[in-house]
């Protein structure tokens, strides 16, 4: 990365500390203001997590490759029961197993 | 200041740190991978201070995505803490406006859940049990950055140890850890057939915009659960997503 490249990826970290310092301050101020979110707003709030997540998600395990997406599937169904640790633990084994014994 | 409160906090946030310290070596070895410096990733452990959503920007980052559209979706993922200023609100009035500033900067998700239960309790919400609460996890997070950012330089092809797989299936945690919410299953599925669609279609990175509204706006056009006359959004704790 060069100078003007590295000044721009500052840039971009300081405007989402900026971001989420809003997002951490600005229920306080909005219930200075207002005393209830509509809930039809509330229900969109509630679904963008999910939403923006599984955008992540989805199509690493559709083009990602069989290795990875063997992985993932493993992963989810260790995350049914335990916590994020082990999914990653468990995918990662997955992932490193099949690369290792089939050279992909 | 009492001295008291402060190690109180620090006690209470001791188990936090240590199952949040993978995350922040995790961080720092994958934002190398997708471009950033040792100092890099560090500065954006101080100044952003949210695991999950360091994680998508340097996935974004590393997809040379806009840079609008990185911030938004920071913003986005760090959404929920509209709710939980909005609902401490109500146990830090006696705070003084700095006070308050830091309390803001410092609200992650276990350090809300946590000032909720305390106040529950019927405990004081003191800003020195808070400050030390914080502290111990908001430190070792930049320690533990650091340290996963210099060994994740010396690793070379991070494909050969098997970290590319990791991002992903860690923002499938974070989306389990949400499927106790109204409309979770209509809402992943149609953003995750969406992002497919238009992975295809149009391209990275319009998949994660594209897919995201579509599940946002079918979320709000979804029939309503029964409202309760309370305002249910600032009370509900949210305990299941209490991770990073």
């Amino acid at each position: 990365m060069d100078q003007s490249e590295h000044l721009h990826l500052i840039a971009i970290i300081l405007a989402a500390a900026l971001a989420t310092f809003l997002t951490r301050i600005g229920g306080y101020v909005m219930i200075m203001q207002m005393k209830r979110i509509p809930p039809r707003m509330e229900a969109a709030l509630n679904a963008v997590p999910a939403a923006v997540l599984s955008t992540l998600v989805a199509p690493a395990f559709v083009y990602g490759g069989w290795d990875v997406a063997a992985a993932m599937l493993v992963a989810f169904f260790v995350g049914l029961r335990l916590s994020s640790l082990w999914m990653l633990l468990a995918g990662w084994l997955v992932v490193m197993a099949i690369r290792h014994f089939t050279g992909v | 200041m009492t001295k008291n409160d402060f190690w109180l906090g620090v006690r209470g946030g001791f188990p936090v740190m240590v199952s949040a310290s993978p995350f922040g070596a995790l961080f720092g070895a994958l934002a190398v991978d997708n471009g950033f410096s040792v100092f890099d990733a560090v500065f954006m452990s101080a100044t952003v201070y949210a695991g999950a959503s360091q994680m998508v920007g340097i996935e974004l980052f590393g997809n040379k995505v806009q840079p609008w559209l990185i911030v938004l979706s920071i913003f986005a993922v760090n959404f929920r803490h509209i709710l939980y200023s909005a609902s401490i609100t109500r146990h830090i009035g006696h705070f003084s406006a700095v006070q308050k500033i830091f309390t803001f900067f410092l609200l992650v998700d276990p350090q809300y859940a946590e000032t909720e239960k305390r106040s529950e309790r019927g405990e004081p919400v003191t800003f020195s049990w808070y400050l030390g609460f914080a502290m111990i996890i908001y430190i070792p997070w930049q320690v533990m950055t650091f340290l996963g950012a210099v060994f994740g330089q010396m690793i070379g092809d991070p494909r050969a140890i098997g970290l590319d797989v990791l991002l992903p299936i860690y923002f499938m945690a974070l989306v389990l850890g949400f499927r106790q919410r109204d409309n979770w299953l209509p809402v992943v599925a149609t953003s995750s057939l969406a992002s497919i669609a238009a992975m295809h279609f149009v391209g990275s990175p319009w998949h994660v915009s594209i897919g995201a509204v579509a599940g946002i706006l079918l979320a709000a056009c979804l029939p309503l659960p029964a409202q309760p006359e309370e305002p249910a959004a600032l009370e509900k704790p949210l305990t299941s997503e209490m991770e990073a």
